[in-house]
């Protein structure tokens, strides 16, 4: 099996579902002849044509209400926000268009349409290159939000998302683009011999809304997705605590069997992201958790995320949930 | 390639050149006798000629003529010349930098100094500017410290804005050189309302914005104009089509390769000039600002120019446009274009010029050694990062000084 980066995988969805489906068109700024900003459709437009990869105006909001129009009228568009910080200027027709067109038309119109975009932070991209806005999503009833970690699950989340018959938010987390992020920036990997990076050419896809158990363990329940997945791996490694990892994948809908199975054994939980602590996914996590699993619960749920601020430049370090304070947050829970 | 435009069903524009094609660009006749004035009390219709032909001053041979000729003194040419000369070399220097690791990313206005040089030069001091990353040369207009926007690129202790921003994302309040926001557009609309604050104020204020070709498309441009016509707004609306965003071509933000007249149906005069024409710029800028002064409301400006450059140093624009293009662009070079009106004036020399480069070069490397004393990239000092929750809000509410507190443990142990 080939073993593929984060960015070649994307690639090899996009091409896997182009090739499938001749009603997958895909656009988006820089994505066409030069193949996007971070490589990821580079070379499709010259094996499919400029018809089936091309690029756009320099306007998210006109990316999403054209992705609309061409969801409602029978194609299957696949769009890229350069950056998710950059989604904002769509977020009218994301949210009060795509989100709800099946369901105020009485069913008679949907839109499947993917939207892919490349989140996070850890890049030095300062405010606007570092977001990590998927809660802006969750909270958005009729839409499906996924959020991708590794090579395998990149490529197997994105056909599932552009198969789906509703809208589909997917973030890519553009710091593991190249290899997986474990939390110290001067520790730079590369994708090369992790398991996570072998990679099918062909067609194959991880249903959305399941989790993925990246570790399996007995004392802490650790859910992450996107780059902390890999962080929180580090930061369980350092504790020396046996956990399972839950890398949720699917933030909406979420796999509520993996979590319920992993507290009632556990008993004790951490949730990690790296978008600020309130109103994040978290929140909705720990909520849903007490609500469902509250008789498993023997320590309070944890949260390790980055601070109510905007996302800093020259101090990310400081802003982004690192090893050291999720592995304290993973023995916290295990003291009573 | 699969899909040539004669056998797919949509249409997809292409940009003119590619890598491997030759580059040509033929269409380029407007002379500087084209255009008369317009008068100051013009309606939107009555400059169409001027929004679809091309305000030029400088000839072929780069002397000075026609009714836009702005008959500046030869100081403040020469003045013009220093601070273009100077961003050029401040650019050169900065990439150097970064490609040797000691900033993190950098942008040059290669090939479009004159724009917010010669705009700013045609304003008064009391004006708002509201410009992209393109613009950083307008600091040098209003007298920013090259030591303190090196700081800034750097992101040391001595930067102004405390490391939250990418380089080249400066803030200078001092010379009303308003914030520049990565998100493209988003100044465009809020220069409107910068302006119309000054009118409401009763202050002979006018502000200027500038938006990239590509930017555009955004939602902003649109909303900007529509805003500024109905208010009247003292406010001067550049689209600095530098003819690529990114990878991009002006051919994907506009289905007119025009973006000047764009502003008539809204009603606003609208121009195009040559953006690399020094004494062209200045002439249409301060022509828009006295009419903003005198109540006459915003005008809309297509400055024409080549991004001779890489879109940013993270950018390898061979991928996708001819590697030499920057060369065949009929619009030339705007440093060399008024270096050689000045000769041929008298007014300057190559040696004049030539000892003109060496001092700013030293200047540059000056003003670069002595920000590196405030902190370089590699080992700092950086801003501390208590300042990632300083300023969010005037005073920072309990969860934020909560969070500051645990951030500090995390950091000090
Ligand atoms: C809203 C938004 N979308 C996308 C980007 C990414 N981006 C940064 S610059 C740029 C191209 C801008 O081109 P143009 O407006 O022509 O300005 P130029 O760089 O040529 O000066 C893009 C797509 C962004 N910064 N903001
Ligand atoms: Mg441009």
């Amino acid at each position: 099996m080939p073993n593929m980066n984060m960015v070649e995988s994307v690639n090899s969805a996009l091409d896997t579902m182009l090739s499938n489906d001749e009603d997958v068109i895909i656009f988006g700024e820089d994505v066409g002849y030069f193949g996007g900003v971070f490589r990821t459709s580079d070379g499709l437009q010259e094996k499919f044509g400029k018809h089936r990869v091309f690029d756009s105006p320099l306007s998210e909001g006109g990316i999403a209400a054209t992705a609309f129009g061409m969801g409602i009228n029978g194609l299957r568009p696949v769009v890229e926000i350069q950056f998710a910080d950059y989604i904002f200027p769509a977020y009218d027709q994301i949210v009060n268009e795509m989100a709800k067109v099946r369901h105020r038309s009485g069913g008679e119109f949907w839109c499947p349409v993917t939207i892919r975009t490349p989140a996070g932070g850890g890049i030095r991209g300062g405010h606007h290159h570092s977001q990590s806005p998927e809660a802006q999503f969750t909270h958005t009833p009729g839409l499906k939000v996924v959020y991708c970690s590794t090579p395998y699950n990149a490529k197997g989340l994105l056909i599932s998302a552009i198969e789906d018959n509703d809208p589909v938010i997917f973030f890519e987390p553009k710091r593991c683009y190249r290899g997986p992020f474990y939390g110290d920036p001067h520790n730079v990997p590369t994708w090369g011999g992790h398991p996570e990076a072998e990679v099918p050419e062909s067609h194959y896809s991880i249903p959305l809304g399941q989790a993925r158990l990246a570790l399996e363990g007995n004392d802490c329940t650790v859910i992450a997705w996107g780059a902390m997945v890999h962080v929180c791996e580090q930061a369980i490694k350092d504790s020396g605590i046996s956990c399972d990892l839950i890398d949720l994948q699917t933030l909406v809908p979420w796999d509520k069997e993996a979590i319920e199975e992993s507290i009632s054994k556990t008993g004790r939980c951490v949730i990690v992201h790296e978008a600020p602590k309130t109103s994040g996914f978290g929140a909705e996590m720990v909520a849903s958790i007490q609500e469902r699993c509250f008789w498993s619960l023997e320590s309070p749920i944890e949260r390790v995320t980055g601070w109510d601020t905007p996302f800093p430049h020259t101090t990310e370090w400081d802003y982004m949930p690192g090893p050291d304070r999720i592995a304290a947050a993973i023995a916290k829970t295990q003291e009573n | 390639m699969a899909g040539d435009s004669s056998d797919i069903p949509l249409h997809i524009p292409d940009a003119p050149h590619r890598p491997g094609d030759e580059s040509e660009f033929t269409d380029w006749p407007w002379k500087p006798e084209d255009l008369g004035m317009l008068e100051m009390d013009c309606s939107a219709e009555e400059s169409s000629e001027h929004a679809t032909g091309l305000v030029r001053v400088l000839g072929d041979d780069n002397s000075a003529s026609g009714k836009w000729n702005p008959n500046l003194s030869p100081e403040d040419l020469k003045m013009g010349l220093e601070y273009m000369l100077r961003l050029r070399i401040f650019d050169d220097r900065m990439m150097k930098m970064q490609r040797t690791g000691k900033l993190s990313f950098y942008m040059r206005s290669f090939g479009e100094e004159a724009v917010a040089i010669a705009q700013t030069m045609a304003l008064e001091t009391q004006d708002w500017l509201f410009p992209t990353y393109r613009q950083p040369g307008a600091q040098f207009v209003r007298g920013r410290d090259m030591v303190s926007m090196i700081c800034h690129c750097i992101g040391n202790e001595e930067d102004n804005v405390k490391g939250r921003q990418m380089p080249v994302h400066y803030t200078y309040k001092e010379g009303r050189f308003i914030s520049v926001s990565s998100p493209v557009g988003t100044q465009f609309s809020q220069a409107v309302g910068v302006a119309l604050a000054s009118r409401y104020k009763d202050l002979d204020e006018v502000t200027i914005t500038w938006i990239g070709d590509g930017a555009s498309a955004e939602g902003d441009y649109h909303y900007a104009l529509n805003f500024a016509a109905i208010f009247k707004a003292p406010v001067i609306l550049n689209v600095v089509n530098n003819q690529w965003a990114i990878s991009t071509h002006s051919n994907f933000a506009s289905g007119l390769q025009n973006f000047a007249i764009r502003g008539i149906p809204y009603g606003i005069p609208s121009i195009r000039v040559d953006g690399n024409d020094f004494l062209a710029l200045f002439s249409v800028t301060r022509w828009a600002r006295e009419r903003a002064s005198m109540g006459l409301g915003p005008t809309h400006i297509e400055v024409l120019t080549y991004r001779a450059g890489a879109h940013s140093s993270s950018d390898d624009p061979s991928r996708y446009r001819p590697h030499d293009e920057n060369e065949y662009w009929p619009g030339g070079d705007p440093i060399d274009r008024l270096k050689d009106h000045l000769i041929s004036i008298g007014e300057w020399t190559e040696k004049d010029h030539d000892e003109l480069s060496e001092k700013l070069d030293s200047e540059v490397m000056g003003a670069y050694k002595e920000a590196v004393k405030f902190g370089d990239l590699a080992n700092g000092p950086y801003p501390s990062s208590d300042a990632i929750f300083t300023e969010v809000y005037e005073t920072p509410p309990w969860h934020l000084m909560e969070q500051w507190e645990e951030m500090k443990k995390w950091r000090d142990e």
